[in-house]
């Protein structure tokens, strides 16, 4: 971790960065932001690590647990959910036994992230899986999609 | 180059203000109250409460007047009926996410929020909904911090930013799930300076020491200086039936209200059953351990049953003239046995600049040497 | 053999997903494959364009061969071989795979400024750009123009800000002009949050040096040597066009020191936004770019005066920045020609929900809303009637079909409760429960407050626990009234632009649908579409007894036999609707 966040640091000295450049960074290089990193960063850099904390639970970006290796993104925009985006992740939730506030599974093998909008309305309801955007969607396609992933990680 | 002057007609009443002024700053001038919660005088404005909303002619919407400055020509309205509505409804907004426990509150009676609620008669509550629930998790000795009661008027986080230069809290989070705390949620780990504690205008954040001691309209304020060091903040002492239960400083003082964690928390030792009152001398010889003598009373004071400096079978309580008179005795002594320059004297950062001058003065024309320093002077 | 071949893919985020690189994978492996003569390269290209509007038929492929244009829709990679061999080698263009005649009509009445390249042009390529006039308006203005002329050029244009509030651009470039400071800035806004909008990440996506070139010009009339783009990174393909476009542009000498020789400097940064809604608000935005909580602050002092790092900034939103360079080129004449007296100009909106033609339209400000509905998009999906149209995202308000000849522009729109906003449109039909629209949209607001001020952090958790209530047959009498009193204090009271338009949707549903509201204190749901106030059951008559629904039943709430008509129990019914989406008979019934 040390190795990995010195480059971080000297970027920031280097460039005018921030605590989102910063943070943005972070989660590149770990996938979240894990709290001694913040430390770290908080000491090296002589900022107060509540405002990095502050900054990290103010926008849906950052992530303060690690992911899933799956990461099912739903759009949850106006027109996908005029067109049922809800029971697309009703039916998600169920299939992957998550709880209420929950998102990623116990196993941690997928992640179901819920995102305002994605900016492709006249193709919702939209899911992003591992980056790739599927339009017009619904239980049963995504029910198939995650079956895939499903059977692809039993390898 | 004189500094440009500013008219401003507020509620009828004309003031010329300088440049840069709120029309909160101008309001408060002409003696014209508007309410606030978030507003602090020596903290930057926030303008997040919403109470401190004026009309101002020209401006389609309410503007909160602690962000807005005053403008030349400018004529502001504090209170309307519109105003004052919108002031209940924020108002009964905050109180539907407040517990409504001001019966057990330590800060009842000192509330400003309490006190609004009562002027703005608040009983019952249209919007009761969902509040916010927390642990009560904080093991330091300092301070009770109690988030159901915080109204996220920021006042803390400000405080500790812009006045300490510390930055251990900060907002976090958003929206309704907003919160205020040190990073990862974790417990205060800080100077506990109480800065936070005097800033709070509700009862989110107070001392853990002054629980269950007394209720505000029992207490008298009695001003005094701080004994801990020679910065001499003014602090106030808040007295219950001749003890003191709690320490705040005003902010019209120099040090303007601000406080360090001794002056406002280590005040135990007023009330303490173990202060020293009077002088003591010893009148068994010191066992030599090879230490230098306070380490001696170093181990006494961790391990020891009997503390070491109150009267015991080692010590003889006297009157100061005996103490001081067997003091000149001692110093003579070694004068004239030693020469001066045997003597050295270390004074104290919680005298004053005229006692620390006294003692120098004694020590170079009464005693005869310059072997005098200061405990400061690091 | 034809001699000279443009193909064209649609490769916006729409066209992407539907396939659009496998799409132009296959036209370019087969037409080597094919062996389509050796100067191929010379005589056939092929583009990636950006995004055409109809997203909806993607993939979209153009095939110009001598000069005719032909429009495919829906091509999947398996269908690019017919089109070679039958096209493009056999010069017979596949009939029943073009598009119809709505694909023009989609056309017909839209007026493209701001989307006149987008869709045409290689987004990837300056010199597509540059073919097209590109970069002539920096040209001009830096060559004959002082920044006070250009200044003046666009406030007798009349152009207004495009990204919601609508003020008139010129004014606020005079105003930070006109600001006393060595550093200024200006700021791009595209962190388009607006749940249903994207028309700025198709600009981006496929003209992205439209959006530098305004941005030049801005910093030129202003006075500033630093640009940022605030830009999503929920939109990796536009982030990455445009990182491209900036460095091209740089190479070419428009952006850096002393562009043009006129000792005029200016370069352009890229800040990603971390998904908070409210940095759309230009003091949250601001705060973002510092690198802080996106926590707007009061204004006045306004940004124009004390903005970034407290210098005087200009924040314009994507759309407004790229119509600039149109403006310069072609005049302000020819920019107010189109529209009404106070809203000049075209606006991009971004049609979709129960529309037959859902995709980006580029509209003139004042066309009539059934011009859009019926002419543009087609008419409702589906045969269903038409309920209402949703303007302006989570800060607007609905139009109902009572009011279809509206003007679709400022003035006109905010007259009946609504916005023009980002210029996001959504067609709600019969199935939808207007309540459950603005409880909706209220959601979103309410999980996207910043938590600053009282009436939104607080204010806005009530209305929705209201909205809750009443969608869930729980509502109690006086809770309408409760709603619209609450609405009218928070839209008063609150700090920022989110608070203040965040119960626009619950009172303008109020205003028009006010008899569903009052049904579901009833305990009906009129459209069927509140899930607790619905029971569901099966219509004997129609189920053939496939066992689709049991199978589908999460709850286990279905039972009986094959081939004969099943049942479900009422009290183990969670009312998720599973069983209804799954029925190909319509023998689900929901009350």
């Amino acid at each position: 971790m040390e190795k990995r966040l010195q480059g971080l640091i000297e970027d920031f000295k280097k460039n005018e960065g921030n605590i989102i450049s910063l943070l943005q960074e972070t989660q590149e290089v770990f996938g979240y932001i894990p709290e001694e990193a913040v430390y770290r960063l908080s000491e090296e850099l002589d900022m107060p690590a509540s405002n990095f904390f502050g900054v990290a639970t103010f926008y849906a970006q950052f992530y303060l647990k690690p992911r899933g290796k799956n990461i099912i993104t739903a759009c949850c925009g106006t027109a996908c959910h005029v067109k049922g985006s809800d029971r697309i992740i009703n039916s998600l939730k169920r299939d992957l036994n998550l709880a209420d506030e929950q998102n990623t599974t116990e196993d941690k093998k997928f992640t179901l992230e819920q995102v305002a909008c994605v900016g492709a309305c006249s193709i919702a309801p939209v899911v992003i899986i591992n980056k790739k955007v599927y339009g017009k969607m619904n239980s049963d396609k995504m029910a198939k999609e995650l079956k895939a992933l499903k059977e692809d990680g039993n390898e | 180059m004189g500094m440009k002057k500013l008219k401003v007609t507020i509620d009828g009443k004309t003031i010329e203000v300088p440049e840069n002024t709120t029309v909160l700053d101008a309001a408060r001038m002409l003696d014209i109250q508007i309410p606030t919660l978030c507003h602090h005088p020596k903290l930057t404005p926030f303008g997040g409460c919403r109470l401190c909303i004026v009309e101002i002619k020209g401006i389609p919407r309410p503007v909160t007047s602690c962000t807005t400055p005053a403008s030349d020509g400018m004529e502001v309205t504090t209170s309307s009926p519109q105003m004052e509505d919108l002031r209940k409804t924020v108002l009964e907004l905050i109180l539907s996410d407040h517990p409504n426990d001001c019966m057990v509150c330590e800060k009842a009676g000192d509330c400003t929020l309490q006190e609004l609620a009562y002027f703005y008669g608040i009983r019952e509550n249209r919007f009761a909904g969902e509040r916010r629930i927390y642990e009560k998790k904080d093991g330091n000795p300092f301070l009770e911090r109690d988030m159901e009661k915080c109204i996220l008027c920021g006042r803390c986080v400000k405080v500790c930013d812009e006045v300490q230069g510390v930055g251990a809290i900060d907002f976090t989070y958003r929206g309704f799930k907003s919160k205020i705390c040190p990073p990862y949620e974790k417990d205060l780990n800080c100077e506990f300076c109480g800065q936070c504690v005097a800033v709070c205008p509700t009862g989110a954040l107070t001392g853990k020491q002054w629980s269950l001691r007394g209720r505000q309209k029992d207490i008298k304020e009695i001003d005094t200086i701080c004994p801990y060091c020679g910065t001499g903040c003014n602090i106030t002492l808040h007295v219950r039936r001749n003890d003191v239960v709690r320490i705040t400083s005003r902010e019209d003082t120099w040090n303007e209200g601000w406080l360090c964690v001794k002056g406002r928390f280590g005040y135990k030792f007023i009330n303490s059953p173990d202060r020293l009152k009077k002088p003591l001398i010893r009148i068994t010889p010191k066992k030599d351990t090879g230490n230098r003598g306070y380490g001696d009373t170093e181990k006494n004071f961790t391990h020891s049953p009997i503390h070491p400096f109150t009267v015991s079978s080692n010590f003889r309580e006297v009157s100061w003239n005996e103490a001081l008179d067997y003091i000149a005795e001692r110093l003579n002594d070694i004068k004239s046995k030693h020469g001066a320059d045997a003597i050295g004297g270390l004074s104290s950062a919680r005298c004053t600049n005229e006692e620390n001058y006294l003692f120098q003065k004694f020590m170079r024309a009464a005693v005869g040497t310059n072997n005098v320093d200061h405990c400061a002077r690091l | 053999m034809n001699k000279s071949i443009t193909i064209q893919v649609c490769m916006g985020t729409g066209g992407m997903a539907a396939g659009g690189s496998e799409v132009l994978d296959a036209f370019e492996s087969l037409m080597r494959e094919k062996n389509i003569p050796a100067e191929f390269k010379k005589e056939c290209s092929m583009h990636k364009v950006g995004c055409r509007g109809l997203c909806a038929r993607d993939v979209l492929v153009d095939v110009i061969a001598d000069n005719r244009r032909t429009i495919y829709q829906y091509i999947k990679p398996e269908m690019v071989e017919r089109i070679v061999d039958e096209h493009i080698v056999g010069g017979n263009p596949v009939s029943e795979w073009q598009v119809d005649e709505d694909y023009h009509k989609f056309h017909e009445k839209q007026v493209k400024v701001v989307l006149s390249d987008c869709g045409n042009i290689d987004p990837e390529d300056i010199n597509a750009y540059m073919a097209v006039d590109g970069y002539k308006a920096v040209e001009k203005v830096f060559a004959s123009m002082t920044p006070e002329e250009v200044i003046d050029m666009i406030k007798k244009s009349g152009l207004r800000g495009r990204g919601g509030a609508g003020f008139p651009t010129g004014v606020k470039w005079e105003a930070c002009r006109k600001a006393e400071a060595g550093q200024k800035y200006i700021i791009c806004n595209a962190d388009e949050g607006d749940p249903g909008a994207f028309m700025d990440r198709a600009v981006i996506e496929g003209n992205p040096h439209a959006v530098i070139e305004g941005m030049i010009i801005g910093a030129y009339a202003i006075g500033a040597s630093k640009g940022y783009v605030y830009i999503r990174a929920e939109y990796p393909l536009a982030v990455e066009r445009l990182k491209k476009a900036i460095n091209v542009s740089r190479e070419r000498g428009f952006l850096g020191k002393n562009i043009f020789g006129k000792g005029f400097d200016f370069d352009i940064k890229i800040k990603l936004g971390a998904g908070a809604f409210v940095c759309g608000e230009e003091t949250a935005l601001i705060a973002s770019i510092e690198g802080q909580r996106g926590m707007p602050r009061a204004k006045p002092p306004f940004p124009v005066h004390r903005g970034l790092w407290g210098k005087p900034t200009v924040i314009n939103n994507v759309e407004t920045l790229a119509n600039i360079p149109y403006i310069i080129k072609k005049g302000h004449e020819w920019f107010s020609s189109y529209g009404t007296e106070k809203s000049k100009g075209t606006k991009v909106f971004a049609l979709t929900g129960k529309i037959k033609n859902s995709g980006l339209i580029e509209v003139p400000m004042g066309i009539t809303l059934r011009e859009i509905i019926y002419d543009i998009g087609g008419g409702i999906e589906n045969e269903k009637a038409l309920k209402a149209v949703q303007t302006g995202g989570p800060s607007g308000g609905c139009i109902t079909t009572g009011m279809l000849d509206i003007n679709m522009d400022y003035e006109s729109l905010a007259k009946v409760g609504s916005i023009v906003g980002s210029g996001g449109m959504i067609v709600l039909d019969e199935d939808d429960c207007m309540v459950n629209v603005a409880k909706y949209f209220l959601q979103f607001t309410q999980s996207e407050s910043c938590g600053k001020c009282v009436p939104c952090r607080i204010g806005t958790k009530r209305l929705l626990e209201i909205m809750d209530r009443i969608t869930k047959g729980a509502g109690r009498q006086g809770d309408i009234e409760l709603l619209e009193k609450l609405s009218n204090d928070i839209k008063a009271a609150s700090l920022c632009g989110l608070g203040q338009t965040a119960p626009n949707p619950v009172l303008s549903t109020i205003k028009y649908f006010r008899e569903e509201y009052e049904a579901h204190l009833q305990g009906k749901c009129p459209a069927k579409a509140c899930n607790e106030l619905l029971t569901y059951h099966i219509i004997e008559e129609f189920c053939k007894g496939c066992g689709a629904c049991l199978r589908a039943c999460p709850a286990g709430a279905i039972t009986g036999e094959k081939k004969k008509p099943h049942t479900i129990a009422p009290e183990i019914c969670i009312k998720c609707g599973a069983c209804f989406d799954v029925c190909k008979f319509k023998a689900v019934g929901k009350e």
